[in-house]
């Protein structure tokens, strides 16, 4: 009894999300290989212990090629974890597996990781800017007649949202507290942030200009862990748990 | 170390003149020396509530107005001498407070007492915003009810951002003061909880004050409760309040119906 309950204990498999660095070659190789060492020359530690991910988008190899470039960067101490952007079919043992990811990354820019010529005597670069995520996070309780006001992003509040207090974001809003005032989400027009919160005893509710009042949310979803979303034309609250 | 107090509200008759009398003699009771500022230019209450109404010469706008030099306008209390009021002006409109005149008022008051306690006018007009303006600490005085629990929200998100203190980037230490708490009605659920109030506040609590005859008995007479009948239940809890804002450990008690002897006999056989 205990044995098959130790022995399903072992096969638990849990999903777990890593940072990785994605490193895009460009054509030729050769010469790009080159353009590697010389910018890393210096600071060979660079990526000793990082996940690196081989983003192949850019090159067309064949799977030789592919095993070539893998077997090249880890001369360099650059050990890949996987593989994306090529075709399945061109996969073969002994390669790292290929990464599929269903959310595309929308950067504007690629963050740029090699510093165009100019290398510095100095060992240390300064570290690549890190590009600032659009989101605000409030950790004190926002207080009845106090307005948060973000459209760059998400806002998340640790507190609560008192009653007769506003919260007005371009992205989508997380209260880990009680909602007792008025959220209004993806105030620049956009239809697919959501609204998160602990407890909703909310005012009003709003996204992308679609809105309920405390009157049309249903009773049975008061005082609940609750979550709002458009669909089509309607802003849809459904309980979370 | 002087500590300057402000008892406010937002919402009007919660009980902060009857609060700001109570807890100022309660400490004053105890040694320190008190002075209480009424700050309701044009509805002034304190002096009323300390029985100093006939010895009122010169008043808070007075001192601003550099008409009357600040220890001529206080007033010592007959009973307690280490307790003072700073009354209001009833004549003058409240646009005579200036943040200046009040700055250089408190500074003055800094020197000479340990505890300088404001009290606030309803609403979040001047008067009320220069009350809490160079505060150290504020005391909340709410009733367990939705609408002067949510005047008490805003008036925290005020002594967070529109205080010299949090203009400084530092905080306002703020304590909660639930008064007229009525055991029976709450448990029928006619009055929002303690747990309920404190909850939304999300702030530390300082005190829960019975609803009781002997305030109002007390303000008729024009004594703070604490010193008209020091045993009474709201005097009691005010005294354990003040002991808290000196920092002591006091347990808090839920006030319970008084039942009388006979009740408490009768109820117990009946059971």
């Amino acid at each position: 009894m205990s044995n098959a309950a130790r022995q399903r204990h072992s096969l638990m498999f849990r999903p777990r999300s890593y940072m990785a660095f994605a490193i895009i070659p460009q054509p030729p190789i050769v010469d790009w290989l080159s353009e590697l060492d010389g910018s890393f020359g210096r600071s060979e530690s660079f990526f000793a212990g990082q996940h690196v991910a081989l983003d192949l988008s850019a090159v067309n190899l064949s799977s030789n090629a592919i095993g070539q470039l893998v077997a090249n960067l880890e001369e360099r101490n650059i050990r890949v974890l996987g593989i994306e952007g090529i075709d399945p079919a061109k996969w073969q043992p002994g390669l790292p597996p290929v990464l599929r990811s269903d959310r595309t990354l929308r950067t504007p820019e690629p963050v740029q990781l090699i510093a165009p010529a100019a290398p510095t005597a100095e060992a240390v670069r300064p570290p690549p800017q890190k590009q600032q995520p659009a989101s605000l996070m409030i950790e004190d309780p926002v207080r009845s007649g106090q307005s948060v006001v973000f459209m760059e992003g998400d806002v998340t509040i640790l507190g609560s949202v008192g009653s007769g207090a506003e919260i007005v974001a371009g992205g989508s809003i997380h209260v880990y507290g009680a909602l007792r005032g008025r959220a209004l989400a993806g105030a620049t027009g956009n239809g697919r942030a959501r609204i998160f919160c602990h407890r909703v005893e909310a005012e009003l509710l709003a996204i992308d200009s679609y809105y309920r009042t405390a009157e049309e949310i249903d009773d049975s979803i008061r005082s609940r862990p609750a979550q709002a979303w458009l669909e089509g034309e309607t802003l849809q609250i459904s309980t979370m748990n | 170390m002087a500590q300057v107090l402000v008892v406010t509200s937002g919402k009007g008759g919660v009980g902060k003149t009857t609060s700001t009398a109570a807890l100022g003699a309660a400490l004053a009771h105890d040694g320190a020396k008190v002075v209480v500022i009424d700050f309701d230019v044009g509805l002034r209450n304190l002096d009323l509530v300390l029985g100093a109404e006939r010895r009122v010469v010169f008043d808070l706008i007075n001192v601003i107005n550099g008409v009357a030099k600040l220890p001529q306008a206080l007033i010592r209390d007959k009973r307690l001498e280490n307790l003072h009021l700073l009354p209001a002006s009833q004549t003058r409109d409240k646009e005579a407070l200036t943040e200046d005149g009040v700055a250089k008022i408190i500074d003055e008051l800094r020197e000479k007492f340990d505890w300088i306690i404001c009290d606030s006018p309803a609403g979040i007009e001047r008067g009320a915003t220069l009350a809490m303006r160079y505060a150290d600490a504020a005391i909340i005085v709410t009733n367990p009810e939705v609408s002067s629990v949510r005047d008490s929200d805003r008036i925290i998100g005020l002594l967070d951002s529109k205080t010299a203190k949090a203009e400084r980037g530092e905080r306002v230490e703020k304590h909660v003061l639930i008064t007229r708490y009525h055991s029976s009605r709450a448990a029928r659920g006619e009055m929002l909880s303690i747990n309920d109030v404190l909850e939304i506040l999300s702030t530390p609590l300082l005190g829960i004050i019975p609803e009781s005859q002997e305030v109002l008995r007390a303000s008729n007479v024009g004594s703070p409760v604490t010193l008209n009948n020091p045993l009474s239940a709201p005097a009691r809890a005010y005294f354990d309040a003040a002991r808290r804002l000196k920092g002591e450990h006091v347990a808090m008690v839920v006030p319970s119906e008084t039942r009388g002897i006979f009740n408490k006999l009768f109820s117990r056989k009946a059971a």
